[in-house]
């Protein structure tokens, strides 16, 4: 079977936006995407703004091949960041099979960017813990449940099943038997640290929310663009 | 001066441009630069309300009269702080310069403040301009934009050994005030542009100084806050927060304000409303109108009171530069603002 719109569209909805945890497609990042019948698949990205990070965007642009690539029955694959300020670098990397490095040769020694990302899967999996923990207490749970909790405790929703993701990126185990909460070192949030614990966590969680909000505003505003947007929370 | 349910509120504007972002100003062969840029400001107009909104024309080089109308006249600002942004690698004259800037304070001796800028990689002919414009216009203040472009080099660090220099400078010409504007930004490349750990180094190392971070770091403020607990210099400019989020996002508007006061608190937050950006009228009407919802969502953050509103509209603002308030729009009971709560909780 060849490729599809809709496949290729399922698979890009895996790409995150590093700095957000959020998918690209929810954002509104994927300005196009065409597949010809012969499976040749042109997929365009365009950001909030021509200053987005260069490297968050290389990252999102560099997955998003990686993802199709992965599809079965795909030719060529042109992935294309559209008004950038560094696009021309990016895109000239990405043509040809380039990591960082060869996108900004002699400027950066990182061509995984592997600590960027690492970064911001901590601060993700701070923020995704944050909100599961106010999703438990609005189901009831009170502070001193919490903390005992194992994963396999964790109700079947979008942020738990997110947690165990970005665990398992991070290294950190989610067996169904381990603490639910963890510390981005993967030591147990314990008992009696849990709610100052929460209080830095509902801060990392609003940074991360209000500046996909930005994203979204700015998206709308400077390229007419719109996006899902509920009750200014993030979902997916 | 705005007056509003019998109380009397002294204005401070901390931050506004005076800018100009005109075809005729950009750099040849750096014109996508120069456009791409002014146009994503542009952008950022459109989160406020819809009949604020300038045309981009108007928007790419407004006049001093403009500036005095909406800041002063409409704007309600007592005093207000214009900051300098060179990018004169896109802009031929510069985008927003200290010189340009002093055009508007001539006409406003009373009311408008220059801060004036430096860029570590100019070296000792930085050093010499920051001193000459220091005495020129008596600065108490400046402007640093770390993302800056200059020959080649796409950015600098606040904690660099070079960036030193100039900040022992300022002490000597009696700077007191460094406005730290993160972003929109390119470098260092590999990294997280946006981390603001080069200006907790720098306010670890110059207590003398007050470090005021634009837009309180966004799109860092977890970072910042964390910060901002340690480092008693350190201080937030509310420029975005107000303008980006009030309008166009309400609720998320209520959450950061309510993080800022807990983390940050209300005795080092200040107002700006990034004019030309935004309109500064429905920024400290609105502000002063805000109220914090009184639901469980929010029930955990400081208590907003008429103090907080005064001090965050222009009484801090007014302290850090030396600004005269008259009698009457002083606070009568001067309590410092509550943080041990935000003091206990560490980072992480």
């Amino acid at each position: 079977m060849t490729a599809t719109t809709a496949s290729v569209l399922d698979a890009l909805a895996e790409v995150y936006d590093p700095e957000l945890d959020e998918p690209i497609t929810g954002l509104g990042f994927v300005a196009s995407c065409e597949v010809s019948p012969e499976g040749d698949v042109a997929v365009a990205l365009r950001l909030p703004t021509p200053q987005c990070a260069p490297n968050f965007a290389f990252l999102m642009a560099a997955d998003a091949r990686e993802v199709v690539r992965r599809l079965p029955e795909v030719r060529d694959i042109t992935i294309r960041l559209e008004d950038h300020y560094t696009g021309e670098e990016i895109n000239t990397a990405l043509g040809r099979g380039d990591g960082f490095t060869g996108a900004f040769p002699g400027e950066t020694a990182d061509d995984e960017l592997a600590s960027l990302r690492e970064l911001f899967l901590r601060k993700a999996l701070v923020g995704r813990q944050s909100r599961l923990i106010e999703e438990l207490f609005r189901r009831g749970a009170k502070l001193d449940e919490v903390a005992g909790l194992t994963v396999s405790d964790l109700p079947d929703v979008r942020d738990a099943q997110r947690c165990v993701e970005l665990r398992r990126r991070l290294g950190l185990t989610a067996d169904p038997d381990a603490p639910a909460f963890v510390l981005p070192s993967g030591e147990p949030v314990l008992a009696g640290e849990l709610r100052r614990w929460l209080r830095t966590a509902r801060l990392v969680r609003m940074s991360l929310e209000v500046n996909g909000g930005i994203c979204r505003s700015l998206l709308r505003a400077h390229r007419g663009v719109e996006v899902d947007d509920p009750e200014e929370v993030v979902l997916g | 001066m705005y007056e509003r349910g019998g109380e009397k509120y002294f204005v401070v504007d901390e931050h506004t441009h005076f800018w100009d972002a005109s075809p005729e100003n950009w750099v040849k062969g750096q014109e996508q630069y120069a456009k791409g840029w002014i146009e994503c400001f542009h952008a950022y107009m459109g989160l406020g309300p819809p009949e604020t909104h300038w045309p981009l024309e108007k928007f790419m080089k407004y006049s001093a009269e403009d500036y005095e109308r909406d800041v002063f006249e409409q704007g309600h600002a007592d005093a207000a702080i214009l900051q300098s942004t060179y990018l004169r690698s896109w802009y031929t004259t510069g985008f927003n310069t200290t010189e340009k800037n002093a055009g508007l304070m001539e006409r406003n001796r009373d009311r408008v403040i220059v801060n004036g800028r430096f860029d570590p990689r100019e070296g000792e002919a930085g050093l010499k301009q920051l001193e000459e414009d220091a005495k020129r216009y008596n600065l108490k203040g400046v402007k640093v934009y770390t993302a800056e472009w200059y020959n080649g080099s796409r950015g600098w660090s606040l904690s660099d050994p070079e960036a030193q220099v100039f900040l022992d400078k300022c002490q000597e010409l009696g700077i007191k005030n460094v406005h730290a504007h993160k972003g929109p930004t390119i470098w260092p490349l590999d990294k997280d542009a946006f981390d603001i750990k080069d200006v907790d180094i720098a306010a670890t190392r110059n207590p003398e100084l007050n470090f005021i971070i634009e837009h309180v770091g966004l799109p860092r403020i977890d970072d910042f806050c964390f910060m901002a607990t340690q480092e008693p210099n350190v201080y937030a400019g509310l420029a975005v927060v107000i303008g980006g989020l009030m309008h166009a996002r309400p609720r998320f508007f209520n959450r950061v304000m309510g993080e800022l006061l807990f983390w940050v608190g209300e005795d080092k937050m200040l107002f700006g409303s990034d004019y030309g950006i935004w309109e500064p009228k429905w920024q400290v009407e609105g502000f002063i109108d805000w109220t914090m919802p009184g639901t469980e969502e929010y029930s955990d953050y400081p208590a907003v009171t008429t103090a907080t509103k005064k001090k965050i509209m222009g009484l801090n603002a007014a302290a850090l530069y030396d600004i005269p308030v008259p009698e009457e729009l002083r606070l009568r009971d001067e309590t410092p603002a509550a943080r041990e709560d935000a003091q206990l909780v560490e980072s992480g």
